[in-house]
């Protein structure tokens, strides 16, 4: 089996102590993805897995076997952005840009998680069928990606000019 | 992290076969072991990945609900009928941790997830019980703002940091067990321990058993919520947090679970409020009787002495706000 990285194939890690985000930065040198806190805190090291975010830094390589993981890598190349980081370019959505491919690898799995309506602690109808992506829901479905320049405003307009009501 | 050798499993009955070598540890979502082992906290030598065993969610024959232990915590919040007839466990899972973290995070590994008192992780540098049993505990008179005020003991003075388990202990969950010798069930209320003299030893759970599934009762009739406070909106740890479901009959109290969440080393199933409110009147007054009768006990260390008034007021708020919706 493999990890399916940005639809390359890659033979997991011999050692299993070698977490996710290890195997894309210092094997792979898939250095978009970042370590922030390396316990969960900060959510710098977000990817995608199956179309789930998930916190590399947690993952250990070995257990994602045979899945797909999507880095931000995979999303976007200069010249060629995804619509989302066009968004974050255009609103401001960071300064030093540490954050940042967390913050829309974040976005896109939360986007995916919104519709499908899974609610969240600020949702007034627990069975609502479909979630209206206000600012108050992203940054209560963001709130695990910290951005020490407190860029929040810029990345809110990002997030709801692709994903929220006014884009579907 | 100390080498280990990681194995992936397909039953139970090979789970428990491998749980059982000495040095094991089942991993879920890797949430809180994977930062552990990083720690050098714990130390497994061999991790037997268990995320593969039954993550099923689905009605049983009573009319209660089952969750399989691997299911994840977006999963059981996000289903169809936790979010219709158990509205509080949902709630309960989406207050807790970021949308990331409940991704990954699995429904036995919330339950077995390990204090967050900052004694506990410093390993170089604070003496604690609970990592090394007999070196004494440093939070008692530490810095001891998020620590327990109820159930505490000389030797450990930590709070479980779950808000899934709250609401499970509100709603009289059951955690089901295998071991080699078999299968057992154990009611939530009884999982977790008070850390007595043993403050090393967070459950019941045998060296080796698995937990396959966690089960729920036909859902009660009244409204419920759960309040959680914290000292940022979103994405921190409870200070204390409230799961309640209550009925109320002709301006009377029919029926209440009440649990509480960061004020001990377990959930704390509110037994004594419960006793002193069914059948009695719904009154703001009758709440803070309540809330009086369940922290008499309750005893505050240096920092924390404000979560007592804290949880009282909590509690009568929560309840004021359900009976509200339910006066004739
Ligand atoms: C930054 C951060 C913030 C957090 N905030 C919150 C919060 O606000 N509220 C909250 O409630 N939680 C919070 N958490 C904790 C989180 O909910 C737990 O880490 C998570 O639920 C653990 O689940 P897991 O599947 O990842 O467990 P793992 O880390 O995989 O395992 C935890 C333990 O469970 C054992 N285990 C796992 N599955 C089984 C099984 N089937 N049978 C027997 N043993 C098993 C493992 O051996 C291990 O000892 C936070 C975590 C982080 C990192
Ligand atoms: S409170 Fe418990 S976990 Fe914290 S230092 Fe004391 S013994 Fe350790
Ligand atoms: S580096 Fe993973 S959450 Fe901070
Ligand atoms: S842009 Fe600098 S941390 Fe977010």
């Amino acid at each position: 089996m493999a990890i399916l990285i940005n639809a390359q194939a890659v033979s997991a890690p011999d050692d299993p102590r070698v977490s996710l985000l290890d195997l894309l930065r210092e094997q792979l040198h898939l250095t978009g993805t970042k370590k922030g806190c390396n316990q969960g805190a900060c959510g710098a090291c977000t990817v995608l897995v199956d179309g789930e975010r998930v916190l590399s830094c947690l993952a250990l390589a070995v257990q994602y076997d045979g899945r797909q993981v999507t880095t931000v890598e995979g999303l976007g190349a200069p010249g060629d952005l995804h619509p989302l980081q066009a968004a974050f370019v255009e609103h401001d959505g960071f300064q030093c840009g540490y954050c940042t491919p967390g913050q829309i690898c974040s976005a896109i799995g939360m986007a995916a998680e919104a519709r499908r309506g899974v609610p969240s602690h600020v949702s007034p109808d627990l069975e609502a069928d479909a979630v209206d992506l206000t600012a108050e829901e992203v940054r209560e479905r963001m709130s695990g990606n910290l951005c020490r320049c407190g860029a929040y405003n810029g990345i809110v307009a990002s997030i709801q000019e692709i994903f929220g009501e006014a884009a579907q | 992290m100390t080498p280990f050798a990681f194995s992936r499993v397909a039953s139970a009955d090979e789970a428990v076969r491998l749980g059982a070598l000495p040095g094991a540890k089942y991993l879920g979502g890797g949430t809180n072991l994977v930062d552990l082992m990083r720690e050098t906290l714990e130390r497994p030598t061999s991790v037997v990945d268990v995320t593969g065993l039954s993550s099923d969610i689905g009605e049983t024959d009573d009319g209660g609900l089952s969750l399989g232990a691997a299911a994840r915590n977006t999963a059981v919040a996000e289903h169809r009928l936790v979010r219709r007839r158990y509205p509080l466990l949902s709630r309960a899972i989406l207050s807790g941790a970021s949308g990331q973290i409940r991704n990954m995070a699995t429904v036995g590994g919330n339950l077995l997830q390990r204090t967050r008192c900052a004694y506990f992780y410093d390993d170089d540098g604070a003496r604690c019980n609970k990592r090394a049993p007999g070196q004494g505990c440093d939070a008692v008179g530490g810095f001891n703002r998020i620590h327990a005020v109820l159930g505490a003991s000389e030797a450990c003075v930590a709070t479980h940091p779950s808000d899934m388990c709250v609401a499970l202990t509100a709603l009289d969950a059951q955690v089901h067990l295998r071991g080699q010798d078999g299968g057992r069930t154990v009611p939530m209320v009884d999982f977790h321990r008070l850390p007595e003299d043993r403050p090393e030893i967070d459950t019941v759970l045998r060296p080796g058993e698995l937990i396959t599934h966690v089960s729920l009762p036909p859902p009660l009739a009244g409204r419920s919520a759960y309040r959680k406070v914290r000292d940022r909106a979103s994405f921190a740890f409870a200070l204390i947090s409230i799961g309640a479901v209550l009925t109320v009959e002709d301006d009377r109290v029919a029926d209440v679970r009440l649990a509480l969440g960061g004020v001990a080393h377990k959930p704390w199933r509110a037994f004594k409020a419960e006793a002193a409110l069914r059948g009695g009147p719904a009154t703001e007054a009758a709440f803070g009787a309540a809330a009086e009768a369940e922290l008499a006990d309750a005893r505050p260390l240096e920092h924390n002495a404000f979560k007592i008034e804290l949880a009282k007021r909590t509690m009568v708020a929560v309840l004021g706000e359900l009976a509200k919706g339910q006066a004739s």
